[in-house]
């Protein structure tokens, strides 16, 4: 049971989990699914100053950092104890030419090594990829509203028009920065 | 002692809601601990991010480059799983293990949905996670990303600074 475990999950059986926590979390307690807030709810909690968007009662929604936190305890669990250590991970050829081309040489681990590490933080590498990255997440998902777990998980699941457009437009996004934007960004870099 | 009986307004109800999706529709009021199952599904959560490689950079870039199919199988199957489960808990109108019916409710579209998704969505390839996902990097032991989610927080932030002046 245990081997099967380490071993990389289908597509089939992780989308399936996922979706059963939006029943989950709705019969533990009418919570609907979904992770952006938990950044919306820390800036009410700190740094509220006098931003009317910040000043709700955040600590009705304290259950959402109970279930952030779940997340940082799994991942841990299922990378210290759930994993084969070493195992690669198996990704497209079409896409590991296109990254070597971009100068990615890492290929062995989840996160490529040649971006994520501390020593890339003060650098255009670091600052693009975790700290201009990380602006967009946050400002763009508040915006639209929520993120992939709110509006393209729950909202779908609802049926909520909204939520199709919002999907719609974070695949176009994605799109739009993975073939124009980050081939941009690695030519800067090289 | 309960860490939170405050009565909220019906103003300060729809101010909670603003913008957001995940809330919490429970009327009831329990201590902290309580909270902890929440922490439970999460872990659950967070072994599939791990174990499906859903965490990982290269499945993000595999995606938005067409070359594989495995997010959109995960992102589809989540999505009919979610909708079947939520048919039939309005179908069956049922409650919350204290009781309490389950709620649901429509949200109006907004330009949000356009410009804010647009925005997002580049930052979801270029960091290679959603929100979720980052926290997921994080307990791997991918700890920069850490200054990923302060530097999300603080997007958060500049937007509700600049709400007012952003279409909606």
């Amino acid at each position: 049971m245990l081997e099967i475990i380490k071993q990389p999950w289908h597509w089939a059986v992780s989308g399936t989990i996922i979706g059963l926590i939006v029943p989950l979390l709705l019969i533990l307690g009418n919570k609907k699914f979904g992770i952006s807030s938990s950044f919306r709810h820390i800036c009410a909690a700190c740094f509220s100053g006098d931003i009317k968007f910040f000043k709700y009662d955040w600590k009705k929604e304290i259950w959402n950092w109970f279930f952030v936190a779940g997340i940082v305890i799994g991942a841990f669990i299922a990378s210290t104890f759930l994993s084969n250590p070493g195992e690669a991970i198996q990704i497209a050829p079409k896409t590991i030419e296109t990254l070597k081309s971009f100068g990615i040489t890492d290929f062995n681990s989840l996160l490529p090594a040649d971006l994520f590490n501390w020593g890339n933080l003060i650098s255009f590498k670091g600052l693009i990829f975790f700290v201009f990255g990380g602006l967009l997440i946050g400002f763009g998902t508040r915006w639209a509203g929520g993120c992939t777990s709110g509006h393209s998980i729950m909202g779908l699941a609802n049926l909520q028009k909204a939520s199709l457009v919002a999907t719609i437009f974070f695949m176009a996004g994605g799109f739009i920065s993975a073939n124009i934007f980050i081939p941009l960004i690695f030519k800067l870099i090289q | 002692m309960t860490f939170n009986d405050h009565i909220e307004t019906q103003e300060e109800i729809e101010l909670r809601h603003q913008d957001t999706l995940c809330t919490n529709e429970s009327k009831l009021i329990h201590p902290w601990w309580y909270n902890l199952k929440y922490t439970l599904v999460g872990i659950i959560f967070g072994i599939v991010f791990v174990k499906a490689e859903i965490i990982s950079w290269f499945r993000i870039q595999e995606m938005f480059q067409l070359t594989s199919f495995f997010m959109y199988g995960v992102i589809g199957t989540a999505v009919v799983v979610g909708a079947i489960s939520v048919f039939i808990v309005k179908k069956l109108g049922l409650k919350s293990i204290y009781g309490e019916t389950i709620t649901f409710e429509d949200k109006e579209f907004n330009k949000g949905q356009i410009y804010g998704a647009l925005i997002f969505g580049m930052g979801w390839a270029i960091t290679g996670a959603c929100p979720g996902p980052l926290f997921a990097q994080a307990g791997s032991g991918y700890s920069v990303v850490i200054v990923t989610i302060l530097s999300a927080i603080t997007g958060t932030w500049i937007y509700g600074k600049f709400r007012d002046k952003l279409p909606h």
